[in-house]
């Protein structure tokens, strides 16, 4: 797809087509503009202040890019308990990338985890998690 | 020779995608399967129902040539041999997508069994079973299922729950990874039995392999569960989406407030309409229900808790993984037998039980046999079965600032006792850690967690002073 339009057009006979539309217009242009969402609150006959309110409501969707790289960083207690907090002094050390916190990707026998798009890592420690890091 | 390794989130996490390859690039075919389970050996590799693991790629070359040590039969490992597995009987055994393994394995008998008895002994078979919802609440599946099948109108949903967002929780993530017909083919029996057409599986947006799993198993066997229709749909990272009203509203492309009940779900529910919100394990027991019958599950379990629970051995935990059992099980027998300690070797300190809502329960409640009554009477709460262990590192204090914090970043907004108390009580609490009127600091946080228990209008708000108010009484030392 290669405009909001014709996200809009693929998703609008849907119930409830608000969320897969925000999905896919993140997916193409990383964040939902202010222009993006106008486009959107007149096609699904809505209000942009509801189309802006949605979009601040979910922790995903952006309304600015991110210009930076983004690793996801599980926080949870499960992450917790497997030492993930000596990792964050490593994030905060560096700002190349943007390391946002998680709250549980599901692999909390063999944390800490991250994930990079859809991509998962397991048992990272300190060496691992700065590899990544220097990878990305 | 047949190879088989997993290809569900923790073995890719862990490495299984380049263990795979060694293996293809020796020229050794590699059958990618549902996960056995037991995390800490992934990657695990079977060999014709031998175990390997964790095996990483420089060591596939000494597998092939017999040189590397085994573990032995699979099947027959302590962990694997002591659980019974209902839910998860082709947990490590079958491919996810492969129609041919599921028929093979009782794959569809329950549909057919419900199809052929009707709608109402279908529901009736659920009832006899004691099938309880697995989400956390407990209510008897059953009687939803009656409530809504009563009900009044002409479209009806059913909408699968899988929005896990527990710490130490994946047994959704697995069923979905691992078994996916089973949860469409339990979605399907659902809609026979109370004439609903249209389903969603609402899975949370961090859970990448489970939605392109479930989104290839629907296309799969569409024409199976024809004239019943399952549709995707992905959250945004909203834990309260875990809530259902919340979910319905996220749904039908809102914000993900928490509504007011009543009305219920099962009268009103998606777009006002009769609708199952029911958690995926609990849609994932029903196939087996049906095809062995509702007396043959509540032989399981425990009291009033029936049948039995996935439950996840998570944290700093030696052997930790999915162990599906019948209710009764004690605390003690899943943390030290079972999971074997921490895995940093250092005593257990506490354990929490039922996600980042449940109390922090110390050794000394390690005879708490599983069951939802016994944990209520105890102050705690099964939840979705999930167990993360602490060793004796761990700061309590920091942990029930956590909970508030948790709670205050997670808040859906709509009542003021969650969205005000959660930020009030991580204040409160950092003038505790500070050493500042810690007695009288101690009692408003006391009284703040009662506000938020009793006048918030979810779970969220209210069981949040659960693992606050448990640190405290249980672990006083590190808050004074």
């Amino acid at each position: 797809m290669a405009s909001i339009a014709d996200i809009l057009a693929e998703h609008k006979g849907r119930e409830g087509p608000l969320l897969p539309i925000l999905h896919d217009v993140q997916k193409l242009f990383g964040y939902i503009s202010e222009d993006a969402m106008r486009e959107i609150a007149s096609v699904l006959n809505l209000t942009r202040a509801e189309v802006y309110g949605v979009v601040s409501f979910y922790h995903d969707f952006r309304k600015e890019a991110e210009a930076r790289p983004v690793l996801k960083l599980c926080r949870a207690e499960a992450c917790k308990a497997r030492g993930v907090e000596t990792l964050v002094p490593i994030a905060d050390s560096q700002s190349r990338i943007k390391v946002e916190a998680i709250y549980c990707l599901g692999l909390c026998a063999v944390g800490p985890s991250a994930m990079v798009g859809d991509t998962v890592y397991a048992r990272l420690d300190s060496a691992k998690f700065k590899t990544l890091l220097e990878a990305m | 020779m047949t190879v088989r390794i997993s290809d569900d989130a923790v073995a890719i996490a862990c490495g299984a995608d380049a263990v795979a390859a060694a293996f293809m690039a020796a020229g050794v075919a590699v059958e990618r399967v549902s996960s056995w389970g037991m995390q800490w050996l992934e990657p695990l590799v079977d060999i014709d129902g031998v175990g390997f693991g964790p095996v990483s790629a420089d060591q596939v070359a000494d597998i092939i040539n017999g040189k590397a040590s085994s573990l032995g039969r699979i099947a027959d490992h302590p962990f694997i041999a002591t659980q019974t597995r209902l839910t998860f009987a082709r947990a490590g055994k079958t491919r996810p997508l492969s129609l041919d393994d599921y028929y093979a394995t009782e794959g569809w008998l329950g549909l057919a069994k419900a199809r052929e008895m009707g709608a109402q002994a279908t529901i009736d078979t659920v009832i006899a079973s004691g099938l309880r919802g697995r989400g956390g609440a407990g209510f008897p599946a059953g009687i939803k299922w009656q409530t809504v099948a009563r009900a009044n109108g002409n479209q009806k949903y059913i909408v699968c729950n899988a929005d896990e967002g527990d710490s130490a929780t994946f047994a959704d993530r697995m069923v979905m990874e691992g078994d996916p017909f089973m949860l469409i083919e339990g979605m399907a029996i659902a809609g026979f039995a109370v004439g609903a057409n249209k389903g969603y599986v609402y899975i949370r947006s961090e859970y990448p392999h489970a939605i392109a799993k479930m989104e290839a198993a629907i296309k799969l066997s569409a024409h199976l569960v024809a004239p019943f229709v399952v549709e995707v749909r992905v959250g945004a990272g909203a834990y309260v989406c875990g809530e259902e009203t919340s979910l319905l509203n996220s749904l039908e492309g809102k914000r993900g407030e928490v509504r007011a009940k009543p009305p219920l779900p099962a009268l009103e529910g998606l777009f006002g309409k009769p609708t199952i919100v029911n958690n995926v394990l609990t849609l994932a027991a029903v196939p087996w229900i049906l095809t062995h019958g509702g007396d043959a599950y509540a032989a399981y379990g425990a009291g009033r808790s029936k049948g039995t629970m996935p439950i996840q051995i998570a944290g700093n935990v030696k052997h930790g993984g999915l162990y599906e059992v019948a209710f009764g099980i004690t605390l003690g027998e899943l943390v030290n037998d079972i999971g074997g300690g921490t895995a940093s070797g250092r005593p257990v300190r506490c354990v929490q039980v039922g996600g980042p809502l449940g109390a922090y329960l110390p050794p000394a409640q390690f005879h708490l046999p599983l069951d939802y009554e016994a944990f209520a009477a105890a102050d705690a709460l099964v939840g979705h079965a999930g167990i993360t262990v602490f060793d004796d590192t761990v700061d309590m204090a920091q942990m029930a600032r956590f909970a508030m914090e948790f709670c205050a970043i997670e808040s859906c907004g709509k009542c003021t006792p969650c969205r005000l108390g959660s930020t009030r009580g991580v204040e409160t609490i950092d003038q505790i850690i500070a050493g500042k009127n810690v007695e009288a600091n101690l009692a408003l946080l006391a009284d703040l967690s009662e506000t938020m228990k009793f006048g918030s209008l979810c779970a969220l708000g209210g069981f949040t002073p659960y693992p606050v108010m448990s640190a405290i009484k249980h672990f006083p030392e590190d808050f004074r």
